[in-house]
């Protein structure tokens, strides 16, 4: 703030239009408004909380004239920096734009705001036999609008599909303020499916202000499998025994010893403390349908060489269960103060190899290394431990995770499953497209955003009004 | 920027940096907080206060007003700390930072009022207590309350005592106390236990307290309410106020002990938390540090303690539609919510219909609807919405705070729903068999 009267000036505009109430300001304040769920931190001139669609268009309009960069923040639970705001930039938060505005049964839709928690839209449907699919570990705080920017994923992504497969329509502010529509109630859009180009774009295109979700009925049966297993080697070999039976579980989740490790430190989850690795398999779908592929999943675990499996039907049980799994990067907290967590993905027949690969990694930067992912889709998720206050630990836990992602894509996978490039893997994004590519990214971008003034510097490797943290150099790149 | 590199936290009782370190900031916790759900700014959230505390220790900022008023806006309800991944001890953290704050004197007027008038001043005091409690029954069954609460008087007060004023339930019209006397098990004994008697609960819940033991001796159990105890320290500790938090629990600690009973039994969900951490309170005090952890290994809730037993159900009807609202500390802080559910569904009669958010706070809070009479006006508010949603003629919970909050409430609102104990409705239980 060098020119603290013009900064202030804007804050009086923003308090007018939103209430002083819903402006924050104070620098002490804005302390905690500085990181979200990843590493990256960086505190906002301001954050502005509006109630309506109406206000986002004013602040954005507002915020436009006077050139200020914005980001939007739902509960700041993200994984790569996306709620993080740009230098002098403010953030938009949708705390008080939470309300499930309505429940359609007949058409299995509902109209929501984008301050609304994944699990709250989720419980709400099931009072009426429905349910929202996509359930991002943290879905317990973490917000549709969030989601959407994100295409989050989740366990049961396997098979129902990411965020982009359950939003109909949004009603969306561009840069400049103006209001419009993208998507529609039907199925199909005339046009470009610009619906389909928004969701994921990390709020660089603009700031979502109503959403509308399909929401699917609920199964008639749910069965949990908690497969056993004496090492990750053998679990790798029971998931490729699943595949190759045709069976595309609900949800197909991997958690290794160290993982199991951490989370029953805080919690009992039901995995045995000695185990080397636990799949975790929920089928789904009619009674008749889940018993015959039930007997075929319990025969791949034991094909894979599982120790022991066990079926969860009870609710009560494959909620435990799920616990440990949902929980489980928070319960890395219990065996180190920092973790990095990567979303690199692989193609299912490269698990076993990419793993004993990750596992020489973790032996040669002498690092903790604990991998709890989405086996279905191979999207692995690597964590590395350490302690920040130790010096240079920073640094090595960045310099692994670089040479974790290189392996994936040349392994034939890619740099992110669900947590979006955002600041955290900007540097990476060469990997895995050329500069024409990332150029025919710009453009679409600037059909949304000319001027560039949504969350500005994420994205791309050459984020000139983000300067990457001094630690940020792509650290592992090119190692 | 005005953050100063202030002198952040100093002497022992501290947040500990292995504690702070601990929180990886997932923000897990936002959605179960009562402040932020209420106020939706982070500020106000489990993870926001930790990052304040992470940033005084770090010399970031001082310990400001602003940063204190966040602390102080936390109700210490622990929801965070049963829904956090990573296991970050909450209730022990905002305790010594709070006691920081204390120390250095940096609390608002209205806690430190409150905490010198009812911290010090009452709560350890059994026999200031019993004659202030005598003198309010006198007021309020002469008629002088009916006449202030008419009269314009109370607009005189500030917010926080005029709520306060409202807040207070008719006083028992006998109170309890304890006696050294051992009431005798009925049947076979199977235990002796300890009963806390406590602060408040005998003065304004006394019949509460006289179901506990009628609950107790009925299950046979022997049960002494031991002399020359007290009040647990809970809400001294809450407030940061350690030192005074240790001296009572050595009290506690010497008569339970001594009494030579083989469990300490509270109908107090507070006191019962507190009580169970009684070994972390005291873990460096060479003399009581041993005799705190076998302290805090004693002692159950009731409600714990009669689902272990195992309670005998009873035989007579009670056709009641009751919805439970889970006590902070026993849901969050003790992890116990099955316990009076089973209680009240072993009830003939009972129908036990679950309120929305059940484990969200009250707003109670110990002094907090004193010191912060609006926020847990709001956060009240949606808790009788819920419980209104739910159509129940009693509202049963297991805290003294939260049926002082909830009666307050609910009586503002004209409902005419009652409310309890789960061991009131137990004992009401036993007794139609009669």
């Amino acid at each position: 703030m060098d020119q603290p009267s013009l900064a202030g000036r804007f804050l009086d505009e923003l308090r007018a239009i939103v209430g002083a109430r819903h402006v924050v300001s104070h620098p002490e304040d804005l302390l905690v408004y500085e990181y979200d769920g990843s590493i990256d931190r960086r505190a906002p001139l301001a954050v502005i909380l509006p109630a309506s669609t109406q206000e986002v268009s004013r602040v954005l309009a507002l915020a436009y004239r006077e050139g200020v960069p914005v980001s939007g923040r739902g509960a700041g639970t993200g994984l790569s920096g996306g709620a993080i705001a740009a230098p002098g930039g403010i953030q938009i938060g949708f705390a008080r734009m939470n309300r499930i505005l309505e429940v359609d049964t007949v058409n299995r839709t509902a109209t929501v705001e984008p301050g609304v928690v994944n699990l709250d839209l989720d419980m709400h449907a099931h009072k009426f036999g429905l349910r929202y699919a996509p359930d991002p570990s943290s879905q317990r705080a973490c917000t549709l609008g969030g989601n959407i920017a994100e295409n989050a994923g989740g366990p049961h992504c396997l098979a129902y599909g990411a965020t982009t497969n359950h939003v109909l329509g949004l009603e969306v502010v561009l840069e400049d303020g103006a209001v419009v529509s993208l998507g529609s109630l039907a199925r199909e859009t005339p046009g470009y499916d610009l619906r389909g180009v928004f969701v994921g774009s990390e709020g660089t295109f603009g700031v979502t202000t109503r959403i509308v979700v399909r929401l699917l009925p609920l199964p008639e049966t749910v069965k949990t499998f908690l497969g056993i297993f004496p090492d990750l080697d053998s679990a790798c070999t029971a998931v490729s025994a699943i595949i190759g039976y045709g069976i595309i579980p609900a949800a197909l989740e991997m958690i290794d010893a160290l993982s199991i490790r951490a989370v029953q430190n805080v919690m009992d989850a039901g995995y045995p403390p000695d185990a080397g690795a636990v799949l975790l398999v929920e089928l789904e779908g009619l009674r008749e349908e889940v018993e015959d592929t039930s007997r075929e999943v319990e025969a791949a675990l034991w094909e894979g060489g599982a120790a022991q499996v066990q079926v969860a039907e009870a609710a009560e049980h494959r909620a435990k269960l799920w616990l440990g799994r949902k929980n489980a990067f928070g319960a890395f907290g219990s065996i180190a103060p920092n973790y990095f967590l990567v979303d690199g993905v692989v193609p299912r027949t490269k698990l076993t190899q990419v793993l004993r690969q990750v596992s020489e990694i973790s032996q040669r930067y002498a690092m903790p290394i604990a991998n709890v992912f989405h086996a279905g889709d191979g999207n692995l998720h690597p964590i590395m431990l350490f302690d920040e206050r130790v010096p240079g630990a920073l640094e090595k836990a960045l310099a692994a995770g670089g040479e974790i992602l290189r392996i994936c894509v040349e392994a034939g996978g890619t740099l992110t499953g669900e947590h979006g490039v955002g600041l955290e893997k900007k540097e990476y994004m060469p990997l895995v497209y050329t500069p024409e590519d990332l150029a025919a990214m710009k453009l679409a971008r600037d059909a949304f955003a000319p001027a560039n003034r949504l969350n500005p510097g994420k994205i791309f490797p050459d984020g000139q009004d983000h300067p990457p943290s001094p630690h940020r150099a792509a650290p592992g790149l090119y190692a | 920027m005005s953050l100063n590199a202030g002198s952040g936290f100093t002497g022992v009782d501290a947040p500990s940096p292995a504690d702070l370190s601990r929180c990886v900031h997932c923000g897990l916790c936002l959605s179960a907080c009562p402040t932020y759900t209420t106020l939706g700014v982070e500020t106000e959230s489990p993870r926001g206060r930790i990052a304040l505390m992470k940033a005084v220790q770090d010399g970031r900022v001082g310990i400001t007003p602003r940063v204190v008023g966040h602390w102080e806006m936390c109700l210490q309800c622990r929801a965070c700390e049963a829904v956090c991944p990573s296991g970050v001890p909450y209730g022990r953290m905002m305790a010594a930072t709070r006691a920081q704050v204390r120390t250095q004197g940096r609390q608002s007027a209205m806690v430190k009022g409150a905490g010198r008038l009812l911290l010090r001043g009452a709560l350890p005091h059994p026999r200031r207590l019993r004659l202030g409690a005598g003198l309010l029954r006198l007021y309020q069954r002469c008629g002088v309350q009916w006449l202030v609460r008419s009269s314009r008087v109370l607009r005189l007060l500030p917010g926080g005592l005029a709520q306060l004023e409202a807040a207070l339930p008719a006083l028992s019209r006998s109170f309890f106390g304890p006696s050294g006397e051992t009431h005798r098990a009925l049947g076979e004994k199977r235990l002796t236990v300890g009963l806390l008697s406590g602060c408040v609960m005998p003065l304004m819940q006394a019949d509460t307290m006289r179901a506990s033991v009628r609950v107790l001796i009925l299950n046979g159990c022997d049960v002494v309410v031991p002399l020359g105890q007290g009040c647990c320290g809970a809400l001294n500790q809450h407030s940061g106020d350690l030192e005074y938090a240790r001296r009572m629990a050595r009290r506690n600690i010497d008569v339970f002990l001594a009494a030579g009973v083989e469990r300490i039994v509270t109908a107090s969900a507070g006191c019962g938390a507190s009580m169970k951490e009684y070994h972390e309170l005291l873990q460096d005090d060479a003399e009581y540090a041993e005799k705190a952890r076998r302290f805090s290994e004693l002692t159950m809730d009731i409600t714990e303690l009669l689902v272990s037993l195992p309670f005998a159900a009873p035989t007579a009807r009670l056709e009641r539609r009751v919805t439970y609202q889970d006590p902070c500390h026993l849901a969050h802080a003790q992890r116990i919510t099955a316990p009076p559910r089973a209680i009240l569904q072993a009830i003939p009669g009972v129908e036990l219909v679950e309120m929305e958010q059940a484990s969200m706070c009250c707003g109670g809070a110990g002094i907090y609807s004193a010191v912060q009479p609006e926020l847990s006006g709001q956060i009240l508010e949606r808790k009788l919405g819920f419980i209104a949603e739910t159509g129940a003629e009693v509202v049963a919970t297991a805290n003294p705070g939260c049926m002082m909050q909830l009666e307050q409430g609910l009586r503002r609102k004209g409902s005419t729903a009652r409310v309890c104990h789960v061991v009131d409705l137990l004992d009401e239980g036993y007794r139609g068999e009669e």
